[in-house]
């Protein structure tokens, strides 16, 4: 039990989707306004109301969401925002201090991983130790919002609907992580890394050692683009390749596989439309045409840094 | 083998360029389907796991309203203002700069940054900003261009910093995994052995933000001599 748990953080966010899902409604303009509202609404329930409803009423709401999303009837609404000239007008107004909430939210989190854990009352925690990063950046975030309010002497309705007209610009694509996350799950329940990783047992010579580390570390990278998770990944991988060979047969150090064989899977993270809230939100949040930009940019890097853990692995794993 | 229809789905999904969404949701009912799941069992495995992933959507949607409403105020145009005083910022020394810092406060165990708290309303207008001053105006491409390196900067700083501190999810994930299997790796073996790459991913950040340079200023002379070439 806590004080600040990581499910009020889950209902205030539900509540903001959910005036997101009000103001569409109310947008009589808007080409798709019903179908957007009850995007939004399904959603912002999906938040609100999680900690308490039954699984499988969520799974209907996700494939409700998705079958929304996916003939078209997600679009924007016309939120105003003030004009270029405006805002020069009150950034010169308002100078520096515009940057003290939005450092707010890095000094919290900092702040609050270092030290909230340890705070208690009558044996209450103050805040969910578990998900500590998450809830210090929650924390952060309202106490921003309440900062910026006081600065910018804005009424909460704008900022609402500042907040709405962003999370209409990322759309649908902001569930995709989520939705992702329970696909791995559904890979990991069905066994289908044990299968793959047979498969590689089978059609590669592994009784040379370099052939092991090259099969553990492409088997990071090609599973972690499937699944867009290195974690994930590594479970399988490791069990079934990794731990088996590498270590086992060929008596190489598990510290040095396991530590570059996970940094051989981030590069695939790098890699993956799969890993969506790394590549593909960041996309919407910076409003780029093309899908792929995110993944183009760090394309070279990935490969390079790939085949560096390649050769350090195959350097290091058998010698330390 | 059959399993692996799921995979075959995701691939066939992207190739076609369907809707991700729905080319997730088809890749798992089909995979549950074919390891012997009744549908409701579908939907109650996807909707669990879903709600427990809410964790991952929550920090962007919290902190949506406050950057928009510091955006309405001219946060980004005053980030612009800012860089505009520092005449040895590039758009490319701005992002690696970012790269490094997010890489040693993550390895330090401070997860600050982030796509909307960081990238959209700070980092993204000040790299804009840099290059605004070293080049003039920019086209729509070299915006494009500079705000995916952004993006990338983030992500290359996040992930491999991440692996040197001993207390973060990845490692131990993987001391929780090797424990499963009764082997005894220390954590700290593994921090250790994340730094090389750590200072790998820096120094090809450092050869990227490079060659981002280069192509905004080839993009701007070319800009400028086409202009020059209408003037005249």
């Amino acid at each position: 039990m806590s004080l600040v748990s990581l499910n009020s953080f889950y209902v205030l966010a539900g509540a903001f989707v959910l005036a997101t899902a009000v103001r569409v409604a109310m947008d009589k303009g808007h080409a798709r306004r019903w179908s957007t509202a009850l995007f939004w609404g399904l959603l912002g329930a999906c938040f609100a109301l999680g900690g308490s409803m039954p699984p499988t009423v969520a799974g209907y709401l996700v494939l409700g969401m998705t079958i929304l999303a996916a003939s078209g009837r997600v679009g924007m609404s016309r939120e105003r925002s003030t004009g270029r000239e405006e805002r020069l007008a009150s950034a010169q107004r308002l100078g520096d201090r515009l940057f003290w909430p939005a450092l707010l939210i890095p000094a919290t989190a900092v702040v609050g991983s270092l030290f909230l854990g340890r705070v208690r009352w009558r044996g209450l925690a103050l805040v969910d130790t578990a998900n500590l990063s998450v809830t210090s950046v929650c924390i952060g975030a309202v106490l921003a919002l309440a900062a910026g309010l006081r600065l910018t002497r804005a009424p909460v309705r704008d900022a609402v609907g500042e907040g709405s007209r962003l999370i209409q610009t990322v759309g649908w694509a902001l569930i995709l992580p989520q939705a992702l996350a329970a696909l791995g799950g559904l890979f990991a329940r069905a066994g289908v890394g044990t299968v793959v990783a047979g498969l590689v047992e089978r059609a590669l010579p592994t009784q040379f050692s370099f052939v092991a580390v090259a099969a553990y570390c492409l088997g990071m990278v090609l599973f972690t683009i499937c699944l867009g998770n290195a974690f994930a990944a590594f479970a399988v991988v490791t069990g079934g390749i990794g731990v088996p060979l590498i270590v086992h047969a060929h008596g190489g150090n598990p510290a040095i596989m396991a530590a570059i064989g996970m940094l051989a899977g981030f590069c695939g993270t790098l890699l993956t439309p799969m890993a969506a809230n790394f590549n593909l939100v960041p996309v919407m949040l910076l409003e780029l045409e093309d899908k792929n930009a995110v993944i183009r940019a760090q394309a070279p890097i990935a490969l390079a840094l790939f085949a560096f853990n390649l050769l350090l692995m195959e350097f290091c794993v058998y010698r330390f | 083998m059959i399993k692996l229809i799921g995979i075959i789905v995701i691939a066939a999904g992207f190739a076609l360029r369907l809707n991700t969404l729905l080319v997730v949701l088809v890749s798992g009912i089909v995979t549950g389907l074919v390891s012997g799941m009744s549908f409701n069992s579908i939907m109650e495995e996807f909707g669990r796991l879903f709600l427990t992933n809410r964790y991952m959507t929550l920090p962007v949607v919290m902190m949506l309203p406050v950057v928009g409403l510091l955006e309405r105020y001219g946060l980004r145009e005053r980030a612009e203002t800012l860089i505009r005083r520092s005449a040895a910022a590039t758009a490319g020394r701005v992002l690696l700069l970012y790269t490094g810092v997010r890489q040693v406060s993550i390895a330090l165990g401070i997860n600050v940054g982030g796509h909307a708290g960081a990238v959209r309303p700070l980092l993204a207008p000040l790299a804009e900003g840099a290059a605004r001053v070293c080049h003039g105006s920019l086209s729509k491409a070299m915006v494009e261009r500079i705000r995916a390196n952004a993006a990338a900067a983030e992500n290359v700083g996040n992930f491999f910093g991440e692996d040197i501190f001993v207390a973060v999810g990845s490692i131990l994930l993987m001391k929780g995994f090797f424990e499963g299997l009764k082997i005894d790796v220390s954590a700290w073996a593994m921090a250790l052995w994340g730094i090389p790459t750590a200072v790998a991913a820096f120094a090809l950040m450092a050869w990227r933000t490079r060659v981002l340079d280069q192509q905004l200023a080839r993009e701007a002379a070319r800009a400028a001599g086409t202009a020059k070439a209408a003037g005249a």
